[in-house]
């Protein structure tokens, strides 16, 4: 049994920008888990198709419940190779998405397209598929449900670094990480207490001289 | 953003912002003059390759846009 999920995002760049972006879109503050990224492969077709391998190194987190099934020195990273075909002349880029390791375990298939909107040519529709399979007698079940959640959740991190990354390359001042957020948050908290320490401080060494 | 081999991190930003330049304002305009970035990409090749083979990542012979249609029952 196989996983199936769909779903279609939207990019409000053009597809020339979200094209760009997609090269350089790590890191960006969504992609924690992305550790390496590299280009194995590349060729231009005759009829002006650019083919690229790249391969990537992402943290493996498994879920708890299924960490006493598993072999205890199993690679805490996983990689993942994504295969991709950008057609200029059609303003088409399909990608394949799929790991290399740990395959038995869980297998993650993800073929997206990137086309031109058709209600907006300046903004760009995403469809996304992905098949999650798994062939671990008796877990199999658990592991596809469990392997679902965390792709849904990693579909929103990746639009969000795609967001980010596109903001960034247009100039602009990407909006905030709720995680740079909070750092300042607490910084600017941390400076108000010193300063009030100071004030204190002071306040009792001149009444000490009084 | 690193390379999978340690070593190979500067020849892969060289190599990445070459081709980042060449797509945006040659391919993707349809521009089919050559492309300076090969030389590049052929030191990077090298490093990286050398790379996967001794970290055993099993890529080869990986065909393209195709993982295993069908799903292993072993």
């Amino acid at each position: 049994m196989v996983k199936y999920f769909h779903c279609v995002g939207l990019l409000k760049n053009s597809w020339d920008q979200v094209c760009l972006a997609f090269w350089e879109r790590y890191p960006n503050p969504y992609s924690n888990h992305v550790l390496t990224e590299d280009i194995v492969f590349r060729e231009v077709t005759p009829d002006n198709c650019l083919l690229s391998r790249r391969l990537l190194t992402k943290t493996n987190r498994s879920p708890r419940w299924a960490e006493k099934f598993l072999p205890k020195q199993m690679a805490r990273h996983a990689y993942i190779i994504e295969d991709s075909i950008v057609d200029p002349k059609n303003r088409t880029m399909t990608t394949l998405t799929w790991n290399i390791t740990h395959a038995r375990l869980m297998s993650v298939e993800e073929r997206c397209v990137y086309v031109v909107n058709p209600d907006n040519n300046n903004w760009t529709e995403i469809k996304r598929e992905a098949w999650i399979s798994s062939s671990l007698y008796g877990l199999s079940r658990a592991i596809q449900e469990f392997g679902l959640a965390r792709f849904k959740t990693s579909v929103t991190k990746t639009m969000k670094g795609f967001e980010y990354v596109l903001s960034r390359m247009q100039g602009e001042t990407p909006s905030k990480t709720l995680a740079e957020t909070a750092t300042e948050k607490a910084r600017k908290t941390a400076l108000a207490a010193k300063e009030k320490a100071k004030d204190l401080t002071s306040q009792a060494q001149k009444k000490q001289y009084v | 953003m690193n390379s999978v081999g340690e070593g190979c991190t500067d020849l892969k930003r060289e190599y990445d912002q070459c081709f980042n330049r060449w797509f945006a304002e040659k391919f993707l305009k349809g521009d089919r003059s050559s492309d300076p970035c090969t030389e590049m990409f052929k030191k990077y090749q090298s490093c990286v390759q050398k790379a996967i083979k001794e970290k055993d990542i099993p890529i080869d012979g990986v065909e393209f846009m195709g993982p295993d249609k069908e799903k292993p029952d072993s």
